[in-house]
């Protein structure tokens, strides 16, 4: 066992004594946090706007005050011509244009009905779908207060509720997701690299031929890492609490617990592939390829998973961090208990176990 | 120049000698271009609805029958009360709840009005709010539907009324992918660019041989140029696969010139690989190289309007947007491919990434010492 706590020792002082790279380790969670939960955002607001009004009269000029006045949008010009709109648009400058075609007053009034187009960009689909429903709204809401007396018959009214997320802040959707991604690449890619260097320079042929078992020389490897990943976890907690506002909703013990469980799973990740790689940059790339990537695509916190192919739906199962997120999400956010993840935490045990197994079978003892 | 000219063809032998530069060369463009689009499908459908109807009347299925041939919806749970229909959406069966209170068609047909409750998960804003949107629609569609079976209304309409009529310009067909794809292939040139070059003068700091590049006689200039040549070549090239591949699978042809994009692009890879050198020339370590690399690359990635609108993030972040070469590049793939923007249109990019290059690469060349230690 001392010879053990010796290893853990020197794989420690590896760590502590690279200052950049621990500085590196320590803060990196803590930007990307704070920078994906504030910046990293879906919701659709400020959007540039242009309006071409070739009837200005009174109502366009209020439909028009409002449609800039609400949150969702910003008026940067007013257009001349479909021409000018069509230059705005390739200059990138608008994502929206809105007509108001002439005599648009005297038609709403004396024909009662009146036209107005809206051209989104859509080159991006959702955000053209969503504003030109804000837009839609905004309109209909002006209608509505020129026809205040009047009371539709047979009027079926939706009374609308967000659960969990009533702002819809993008923050609920990324923190666990940024949790995830952190975690993963704090522990695999800095293990497979750790490890896969001492091969490289030639140190993995001492430790080959110390005492110890090669199992736990591995065990040794990781478990520095693992401290940092915690600390790692109760800074990225403590910033979604008190700097995100995203509280923690269910037990913390228990999200605590999930965590190192996918820590390790992670750190397992990170051992096999070491034993593959031959150089760091080897290394690195399949981090990269196998994990990173994966975990941004399949987790499910950036692209849902349930609109993808079917077969890359069942690649999705065996990412890790899918399992870790629903687990984090369920905890964090919806406020519920072990009950409720009984059966990803048992997908990540058995993960972690097949993992291990496999690159406790495939280290080799002796070098190439 | 012989000087020079010694260098690259140093640098291209080790690059071509290096299977695992090839594979990865090959390799890369095919995950990320075959599989990421398919991935990166954002478009909201297959909403999953759980109904709690306590009406059981003619009008509550022909309005649930309207949601879900609508297409956006699919009835994956029907509860006979809300906390079980509550339980479905906790462990993610459905995405949103309808619930129909008792006496809705009564109440309606007698009392002229009767309220719907909708419940939505909104852990995910956007899906909530396009979610939302969709079935509020769907059910002010109904209503027009029930008015018009009782009321005859008249031929001219009594009140005055706007109708909006929106157009979708550049991408009728709401096609995720051609959105898509020309984001994803700037990722994937400045993936393949940057954490190569990033890697590179390191490597030579570990293996030792950049002693023997020290006491030759060669300019911190040309040594810097001998790195940034073969890497600009070797990130072209990955760039026309992936326009190639972008073309044959996705039949994706830019409305612009190739042209426009070829001369963006070798304007922003030399800044973005004059980035990856500067950071090589700090480091230490490969260990070191490869977590900033990967570090920036990330940031520079998720903050690049690729995944995420950048009008909706905050000032600050919009101001380190404006710092983020890849934020130029993709926002130019896109006017250009989607829209057909000429060189005029985005010249005001093209100046900014000049800024970038010159800064980036005489930062790195000062930054390089011959000297050891």
């Amino acid at each position: 066992m001392k010879q053990f706590f010796i290893f853990v020792k020197k794989e420690w002082l590896h760590i502590w004594r690279d200052r950049r790279t621990l500085f590196i380790l320590i803060w990196m969670p803590v930007i990307q946090i704070l920078l994906y939960g504030f910046a990293l955002t879906n919701e659709v607001k400020n959007s540039n706007f242009a309006i071409f009004d070739q009837s200005k009269d009174e109502a366009t000029t209020i439909i028009s005050h409002q449609i800039a006045a609400s949150r969702y949008f910003n008026l940067v010009k007013n257009v001349y011509s479909y021409k000018e709109i069509e230059a705005t648009f390739k200059q990138g400058k608008i994502r929206l244009a809105v007509v108001f075609p002439r005599g648009f007053q005297y038609d709403l009034l004396h024909t009662n009905h009146a036209q107005i187009q809206l051209i989104a960009d859509a080159s991006d689909p959702n955000t053209a779908n969503m504003l030109a429903n804000y837009a839609t709204a905004i309109i209909n809401d002006y209608q509505q207060s020129i026809n205040q007396n009047a009371k539709l018959p047979y009027t079926i009214n939706t009374q609308l509720r967000m659960l969990y997320n009533p702002e819809l802040k993008g923050a609920y959707n990324f923190v666990p997701g940024v949790m995830a991604l952190v975690l993963m690449l704090v522990c695999a890619m800095m293990t497979s690299i750790s490890i896969v260097r001492e091969k490289e320079m030639g140190t993995m042929e001492v430790i080959l031929v110390s005492p110890l078992k090669p199992f736990r020389i591995i065990i040794a490897k990781t478990i520095p890492y693992l401290f940092v990943s915690m600390l790692n976890i109760a800074t990225i907690l403590l910033l979604s609490v008190y700097a995100l506002d995203v509280p923690i909703s269910g037990s913390l013990l228990l999200l605590i617990g999930e965590s190192i469980l996918f820590t390790i799973t992670s750190l397992s990740v990170g051992i096999l592939i070491s034993n593959t790689a031959k150089t760091q940059q080897t290394a690195q790339f399949t981090s990269v390829m196998s994990l990173f990537l994966p975990t941004l695509m399949f987790s499910g916190f950036l692209f849902p998973v349930e609109n993808m192919p079917l077969p890359l739906q069942i690649i999705s199962n065996i990412v890790p961090a899918k399992w870790y997120y629903i687990i984090v999400k369920a905890v964090m956010i919806k406020g519920l208990g072990f009950a409720a993840i009984w059966k990803e935490t048992l997908i990540l045990v058995g993960m972690t176990l097949v993992l291990l197994g496999i690159s406790i079978k495939n280290f080799k003892i002796r070098l190439a | 120049m012989r000087v020079l000219k010694f260098l690259l063809q140093k640098e291209l032998c080790q690059i071509v000698r290096d299977p695992a530069i090839f594979r990865i060369l090959f390799i890369m463009p095919m995950i990320q271009l075959l599989i990421l689009p398919l991935a990166a499908d954002y478009e909201i459908k297959n909403i999953n609805l759980g109904v709690v109807d306590h009406d059981h009347s003619e009008y509550s299925r022909k309005l649930i029958n309207k949601i879900v041939s609508s297409g956006y919806f699919r009835l994956k749970d029907y509860s006979a009360a809300f906390t079980q229909s509550m339980h479905a959406i906790e462990q993610d069966k459905t995405d949103l709840i309808l619930e129909i209170p008792a006496q809705f068609e009564r109440g309606l047909v007698k009392e002229n009005e009767a309220t719907l409750l909708v419940a939505v998960n909104a852990i995910n804003g956007v899906k909530a709010g396009l979610g939302s949107a969709y079935i509020q629609g769907i059910i002010q569609d109904y209503n027009q539907d029930v008015r018009t079976q009782w009321i005859q209304f008249p031929r001219f309409n009594p009140q005055p009324t706007i109708e909006v009529a929106s157009s979708n310009w550049y991408n009728p067909n709401m096609n995720y992918r051609l959105f898509m794809v020309p984001g994803i292939l700037v990722m994937l040139v400045t993936m393949i660019g940057s954490t190569f070059a990033a890697n590179n003068i390191v490597r030579e700091k570990e293996k030792g041989t950049i002693e023997q590049i020290n006491v030759s006689p060669i300019k911190k200039t040309q040594f810097i140029l001998g790195k940034l040549i073969p890497f600009w070549m070797l990130a072209l090239t990955e760039l026309t696969i992936g326009l190639i591949i972008a073309r044959l699978v996705y039949g994706i042809i830019p409305l612009g010139h190739y042209i426009t994009i070829y001369i963006f692009a070798s304007i922003y890879l030399l800044a973005i690989l004059g980035l990856g050198l500067l950071m090589s020339t700090y480091a230490q370590t490969q260990q070191q190289s490869m977590l900033v690399s990967f570090f920036i690359t990330m940031i520079f990635n998720l903050l690049s309007g690729l995944y995420t609108p950048i009008e909706s993030m905050p000032q600050w972040a919009q101001i380190i947007t404006r710092l983020n070469p890849v934020s130029y590049f993709i926002d130019v793939m896109r006017l250009v491919v989607l829209k057909g923007s000429s060189l005029t249109d985005i010249k005001y990019q093209i100046f900014a990434l000049l800024g970038f290059a010159v800064f980036f690469n005489t930062w790195a060349i000062l930054n390089y010492k011959k000297r050891s230690g």
